[in-house]
């Protein structure tokens, strides 16, 4: 990309910094939002072109695509990850409402979907006997969850930043640890002991919603329902965002120290931050508990925050189409890395081989120029492939004795230059130590070695992924987007369409 | 059982069983928040990976006390020196994954907006999780399949060990009280150093303030790096110890210790050691208290542990033993 801001180009290492302490400088006048807005820097054509589209147009074209995918698709699985990608975008845009417009680092916002579920399950299902109509039910839930929001916020309010995520951290814990050992609780005002939340097992048997006479009794029903509320949330938002509150909100973020010394209330603006966010999250919970027709407690538990937290970042905090964005390509992600059953038409390739190589092109890309190496890092990644093969069907007759795990094209392609050993699981476990060893060493090799390095690491890591990761889709799938967070911010701390801002200490 | 059955009053062998227990539990709580609030004093940081740092610690305290043992441990060393050599190996290799996480993941962000090494933090987080899940199976790893001489270090309590189990009727663990005394050791140690000598000095410098201290002729990435490996040391005994203990490890235990840890922190006052001691003493014996004396304390520790944190933040927001910070603009 040849109209990166100044701020994003990397010093080369032959380059000496001007100061010793260059690097720890802060970056004062080359703010890429200050630049922006100063029109001080030139966007390519294509970029300048999507610009120039307005938010409700990109909207508008969203909802006219995303309206007729569970017509077009014929498969309920693809319709359901369809649907979950909604919901996601919709705890998405929640979440960005308190980290991206207020920077509030809010770790608890998993309990606020959970608890809008679990008052769903509460009030919608055979366990309390009440069947409440979803007319009552969601405003009901929005109000208990932005009641919940505020009061979580109370105690926090005095808090800086980092004390906040303690507290928030705990309480999203606090949710799991609750529902999972209210069996058999005897509170003081209690008579006798009861099962409040049904503990591991959950609420089943919810009812569906039914909302103004439509009952939805389907997959793409649902859809279309998070559609339109996804619609609502994110246009109110936009408006909230637009108005003297998101303002303050943004002030808030840039530092908190000046927006009080300019008046404004800041607890009371992070209360509202953290109400809106509960709220959002909350009505999410309701269709995702009606959806699932059942609701436990490891639903709500940390790994879906980090999930969250990867949508937000990775589209950009602060921006409402990126971290939709953002939502959408975590999750076709992560459910691509797990489906391995099918075979694409096309490409003759199961999507985890296809995402993972994918992956590490474009990573590559980012990295590596001029392009044209890539073509010679990959030809001298095949080419040590070959020795390898050689040297072990001479000496390690077990390095060969395997085969692909998987079929298809890729498959196929590996197969004749990359070793596949015999049990691979407890060498498939010591080359994942040694390939994360030997990527953090290759970031510290200087010019010429770390070319030489680059091409036996890229072997390992088709190795280490052809023979072990390959095996075990669900937990691959959180080692690489925790992998991607850390490279994201370390490359690129601002996420994909966000814009730097340098704190000037 | 009854809505507080019990008082102190009733059975002071449990008041004081419930004292050992709260006791070891808050030292390990101890140990790892002091990897937390040091790291906090010096980077202004919370370092969400500490947790499972301290996971890869007990996982390697447990390779090493089962590779190769099943049944009675016959060792050509005598069995304190077989532990001590453990924990202090643990301890390394924990040591030197801190550094590691310091160095590729939190360094490149110094100047980075303050959210983002926080991120990143998050992110080493779940990679460590899911790598020791690929690695280690999801499983618990369990230590019964040994015992550790003869048996007396896991069953029998300490005056039965000695004995002298007519002295008074009350199991207090060998192991819990080695448990505490390594505890104790270590934050002597700590705390001599810090106090004492020249990186300490170095490391109380760079955390006042630390444009300053490069000014001095202090070299702040390496004070930073020694910090880490301090920290993560700690975190690596604490999972050893735990291991031992509760006799079992598992590749999602580092998030509740390591949150226990951290809230043991802010309690205490975080970035202050002392303070950190503090937190992490009071949370062990209000775990092992609410599992004795208060409604559902057993299920619900968590939830009291909790609002001891809200208390404090409520009433004392920079902790126990904290100084407020006086922000200047």
């Amino acid at each position: 990309m040849p109209d990166e801001p100044p701020i994003e180009r990397r010093p080369q290492e032959s380059e000496r910094p001007e100061y010793p302490d260059a690097a720890q400088r802060p970056r004062v006048g080359v703010d890429t939002w200050v630049a922006e807005h100063g029109e001080r820097v030139q966007r390519g054509p294509l970029r300048r072109a999507a610009e120039r589209v307005p938010g409700w147009a990109r909207l508008l074209a969203f909802v006219a695509v995303a309206a007729v995918f569970p017509i077009a698709v014929d498969d309920e699985y693809l319709q359901r990850v369809g649907v979950d990608t909604l919901i996601f975008m919709l705890l998405a845009v929640g979440l960005n409402v308190v980290v991206g417009y207020a920077g509030l680092l809010d770790l608890g916002y998993i309990a606020f979907f959970g608890f809008g579920a679990y008052t769903y399950a509460i009030v919608s299902s055979d366990k309390y006997d009440y069947h409440w109509p979803a007319e009552a039910t969601i405003p009901f839930i929005l109000v208990v969850t932005a009641a919940l929001g505020l009061l979580l916020g109370l105690p926090s309010r005095r808090l800086l930043g980092d004390y906040l995520a303690i507290v928030t951290l705990f309480f999203g814990q606090l949710f799991v640890t609750i529902t999972n050992n209210s069996t058999d609780v005897k509170l003081p005002f209690m008579d006798r002991a009861r099962d409040l939340t049904g503990g591991p097992n959950g609420i089943t048997d919810l009812d569906p919603i039914d909302f103004a006479g439509v009952e939805l009794n389907s997959v793409p029903r649902y859809f279309w329902f998070a559609l339109a509320l996804f619609v609502l949330v994110v246009v109110a938002l936009h408006f909230v965002n637009e108005s003297r509150t998101g303002r303050a909100w943004r002030a808030l973020r840039e530092d908190p120290l000046a927006a009080e010394a300019m008046t404004m209330p800041v607890n009371r603006l992070k209360l509202l931050a953290f109400a809106f966010g509960a709220a959002v999250a909350g009505v999410t919970g309701a269709i995702f508990a009606s959806l699932q027709t059942a609701v436990f407690p490891q639903s709500f538990d940390v790994s879906l925050l980090i999930i969250l937290y990867a949508m937000v970042i990775l589209g950009g905090t602060g921006s409402l189409a990126g971290v939709a964005l953002g939502a959408i390509v975590v999750n076709v992600l992560l459910e691509g890395l797990t489906n391995t059953d099918d075979t694409l038409p096309v490409v003759g390739e199961t999507p985890p081989r296809l995402l993972f190589y994918g992956l590490v092109a474009v990573g590559l890309a980012l990295i590596v120029r001029p392009w044209r190496w890539l073509a010679v890092a990959a030809a001298a990644t095949i080419a040590f492939g070959f020795a390898a093969r050689l040297v072990a069907e001479q000496w390690w007759e077990r390095g060969t004795a395997g085969r692909p795990s998987q079929a298809g094209r890729i498959g196929d392609l590996v197969d004749g230059w990359l070793l596949f050993p015999r049990d691979p699981v407890d060498i498939g476990n010591y080359a994942f130590v040694a390939l994360i060893a030997s990527v953090l060493v290759l970031t510290l090799l200087r010019r010429p070695w770390r070319w030489i390095a680059l091409a036996p690491v890229l072997y390992l890591a088709a190795f280490v992924w052809e023979n072990r990761l390959i095996q075990e889709p669900s937990v691959t799938r959180f080692i690489l987007l925790g992998a991607i967070l850390v490279g994201l911010m370390a490359s690129r701390p601002q996420g994909l369409f966000g814009t730097a801002r340098v704190e000037i200490a | 059982m009854d809505v507080l059955a019990l008082t102190p009053w009733d059975d002071w062998s449990i008041f004081i069983q419930l004292c050992v227990n709260g006791v070891t539990l808050g030292s390990v709580y101890a140990l790892i928040a002091l990897g937390y609030s040091m790291v906090y004093g010096i980077l202004k940081m919370l370092n969400f990976a500490h947790g499972d740092v301290y996971m890869i610690g007990s996982f390697l305290g447990y390779f090493m006390l089962t590779s190769g043992l099943d049944g009675p441990m016959n060792l050509a060393v005598p069995i304190w020196l077989a532990l001590t050599l453990v924990l202090l190996v643990a301890m390394l290799g924990a040591g030197l994954l801190g550094v590691a996480i310091e160095r590729f993941a939190y360094r490149p962000l110094r100047n980075a907006p303050r959210i983002a090494p926080l991120i990143s933090a998050l992110g080493v987080s779940f990679f460590l999780q899911n790598s020791a899940l690929l690695l280690f199976g999801a499983n618990f790893r369990t230590y019964d399949a040994f015992t550790l001489d003869g048996g007396v270090l896991f069953t029998k309590g300490i005056f039965e060990a000695w004995g002298k189990d007519d002295a008074i009727a009350l199991n207090l663990p060998l192991l819990n009280m080695l448990v505490i005394g390594g505890a104790i050791v270590l934050m002597i140690l700590l705390t001599l150093l810090v106090a004492r000598t020249r990186l300490g000095k170095a490391m109380r410098a760079t955390a006042f303030d630390r444009e300053a201290a490069a000014m001095m002729g202090i070299n702040p990435d390496r004070v930073i790096m020694a910090t880490f490996f301090i920290g993560s040391a700690l975190a690596g005994a604490a999972g050893v110890m735990v291991g031992m203990l509760f006799g079992q490890v598992y590749h999602f235990m580092g998030f509740l210790a390591g949150l226990k840890g951290f809230t043991a922190a802010v309690v205490g006052g975080i970035g202050s050691i002392p303070g950190a001691m503090l937190g992490g003493l009071l949370i062990g014996m209000i775990e092992a208290f609410s599992t004795g004396y208060l409604p559902e304390g057993s299920k619900f520790q968590d939830f009291y542990v909790f609002i001891l944190l809200i208390a404090v933040m409520l009433f004392r927001p920079t902790g126990l033993l904290g100084r407020a910070d006086i922000a200047k603009v």
